[in-house]
């Protein structure tokens, strides 16, 4: 893709290449193969900015040496709209009002997004019914649309105003052209979306906690944890030492809520001591907890959950019993 | 920016064996760069990570006060792997500290106050700090009475026993020091944390009670408390969770949607019964 001619040499450029069985977001060279318009990355663009495994610094006995924070700049091309939706959400984590997370924020400071519009979502994709849209605007600084020959190129900030502005060989799109895009979108659109009604089901999680409902559902739940680890938003992560007293580092990796080690105090004492509040826990977090605290929801509708879960929980299925009690 | 997750170096200056069953010591910690001392500081019922390169951290309420200066005092059970290994350090080795964290005791809403704390075992820490800091000289004059209920299993189990006795001492303190069964040599109180509160009464007129024990006793302290006319809003309550962060982000330590670490671990009766009972 000419957009991003020679810019691998003079910046790190992260886009989704294949690894293995997966299509994950990697540092690309000049000549490797991304791809853009099969389905979405298996794990998130979170680990963009949010690796799975972080240094959070080096010790030797108790002298400590923080990471260098790197100011190169970066681009993160290819993220689809649910995915750069996930960032502003984790944004009001890292970057809140109280505390700020250096290790994400310059990582964040230094980072270009650009989006690539959904023209074919999955049959698991309910970006709309959590606020978004296949074509959502929210997150990114440029957004692709996949034109089929050619592609409608938007800039969204002024970051992605800048990063376009040194770039030769675009043309002003004409009327026919502005009609396809409208096309693709609507079409787009009309894929997604469910019965939903994310206010609906907030009042009904605030209403009951200790709703029979959750004494069931997860029984089938096995508590492997990849829907936390594939989900965009979660956030949770242990902090532990690698090495000896002499040496090592302090890492952070990411960690799981529907893990029973996550609550329990050295006690023995659990707070969250079965799958049932665990997963209480998850589903209210995402829906009622982070609705409190910021006002949105923190799940952008990207389905992975629902594609990885090995027993097929789905949660449109889950979010539909809870706004439609018995 | 400052880097939250990085540790200050602090010296074990004294380490203290506060309990017979030998599982409970107290360290003074000292940082050992003296801008880090200056920028520390607290209010009680903080608390504090303490950093063991190699182990991990974990975090503690400061068990001393404000007014005491110099140094942090930790009391720390003997319980998981950074407890384990900061019980096998001595006087002189460095530790991290990381803090500090969480919010306080409302001790401005105590002013012209009548205070009332009840505690058990070793969940007496911060609230001998608050104690402590309320003594202090030039504190003292802006409370009215001070009452404290404390009780251990057994006398061995009992934290700060110097310092209890030298409280047992003074006139502007209603000290009530009690074991749950006699033991030969002991002349203090016998019974149960929540029978003593009720056997010593303490008024629920301009008053706020501060209770922090295990959960057996909070539980049978509480309705007594409420007998005596205190108001949810007036009884004050520090919790406990596991957590890693300190600061809201790591996501382990919420109750509904409060983080124990950052909104917490100081709560009312009257916030905590908004929340679900996951604690």
């Amino acid at each position: 893709m000419s957009l991003l001619a020679g810019l691998t040499a003079s910046c790190q450029v992260l886009a989704p290449v294949r690894k293995g069985d997966s299509l994950v977001f990697e540092q690309i060279l000049t000549g490797d193969v991304i791809h853009l318009s099969e389905c979405n990355t298996q794990k998130s663009v979170k680990e963009v900015f949010f690796p799975q495994r972080e240094r959070l610094f080096v010790y030797r006995g108790q002298e400590t040496r923080e990471p260098s924070f790197s100011d190169k700049e970066r681009i993160v091309f290819g993220v689809r709209p649910c995915d750069a939706r996930s960032i502003c959400l984790l944004d009001l984590v890292f970057d809140g009002d109280d505390f700020k997370d250096p290790y994400y924020c310059s990582k964040r400071d230094n980072t270009t997004v650009i989006s690539i519009g959904c023209s074919q979502p999955m049959r698991t994709c309910f970006c709309t019914d959590t606020g978004g849209d296949p074509f959502s605007l929210e997150g990114t600084d440029v957004l692709l649309i996949d034109m089929g020959e050619t592609y409608c190129v938007q800039p969204v900030t002024k970051r992605g105003e800048a990063f376009l502005h040194e770039k030769p060989g675009f043309e002003e799109a004409d009327p026919g052209q502005l009609q396809r895009k409208e096309k693709i979108i609507k079409k787009a659109r009309e894929t997604i979306g469910s019965d939903l009604n994310l206010e609906r089901i907030k009042k009904e999680l605030d209403r009951d906690f200790d709703n029979p409902f959750w004494d069931t559902l997860h029984e089938r739940c096995l508590g492997c944890g990849v829907c936390t680890f594939l989900c965009p938003t979660c956030h949770c992560f242990d902090i532990l030492d690698e090495g000896d007293s002499k040496q090592g580092e302090r890492i952070r990796i990411w960690d799981s809520c529907m893990f029973p080690l996550f609550t329990q105090h050295a006690s023995g004492a659990n707070p969250r001591p079965s799958g049932k509040e665990r997963m209480r826990q998850r589903v209210l977090h995402k829906f009622k907890y982070f609705v409190d605290n910021h006002d949105r929801v923190a799940c952008t509708g990207c389905g992975r959950c629902t594609r990885a879960c090995p027993v097929n929980l789905d949660i449109r299925e889950v979010l539909a019993d809870i706004q439609n009690p018995e | 920016m400052k880097n939250p997750y990085l540790p200050a170096p602090a010296k074990i200056e004294r380490v203290v064996t506060e309990t017979e069953d030998r599982n409970i010591k107290s360290f003074d910690l000292s940082f050992v760069d003296k801008a880090e001392a200056e920028e520390f500081r607290f209010v009680p019922g903080q608390f504090a990570e303490i950093s063991i390169s190699g182990k991990g951290e974990a975090p503690f309420g400061i068990a001393s006060s404000p007014t005491e200066k110099g140094f942090l005092k930790f009391s720390v059970n003997k319980a998981g792997v950074v407890t384990r290994a900061l019980h096998n350090l001595e006087e002189g080795e460095i530790v991290g500290i990381r803090g500090p964290l969480g919010n306080c005791y409302p001790i401005e809403t105590f002013e012209n106050k009548n205070v009332v704390i009840v505690s058990g075992g070793f969940a007496f820490t911060t609230l001998r700090s608050l104690t402590r800091y309320m003594l202090h000289e030039e504190n003292r004059a802006r409370f009215q009475d001070i009452t404290v209920i404390y009780g251990a299993r057994t006398p061995g189990l009992l934290l700060y026993k110097d310092e209890l006795d030298a409280w047992k001492e003074r006139d502007d303190l209603d000290l009530h020091v009690t074991i749950d069964s006699a033991a030969e040599g002991w002349k203090g109180k016998v019974g149960f944390v929540p029978t003593i509160t009720k056997e010593v009464a303490p008024s629920s007129e301009d008053a706020f009670a501060l209770v922090c024990g295990p959960p057996i006793m909070i539980k049978f302290t509480i309705p007594i408390l409420q007998e005596l006319g205190f108001l949810s809003e007036r009884i004050i309550l520090s919790l406990e969770m596991r957590m890693k962060c300190g600061i809201g982000m790591c996501g382990r330590c919420n109750i509904g949607s409060q983080y124990v670490c950052k909104d917490g671990p100081v709560f009312n009766l009257a916030q905590l019964s908004e929340l679900p009972g996951e604690y």
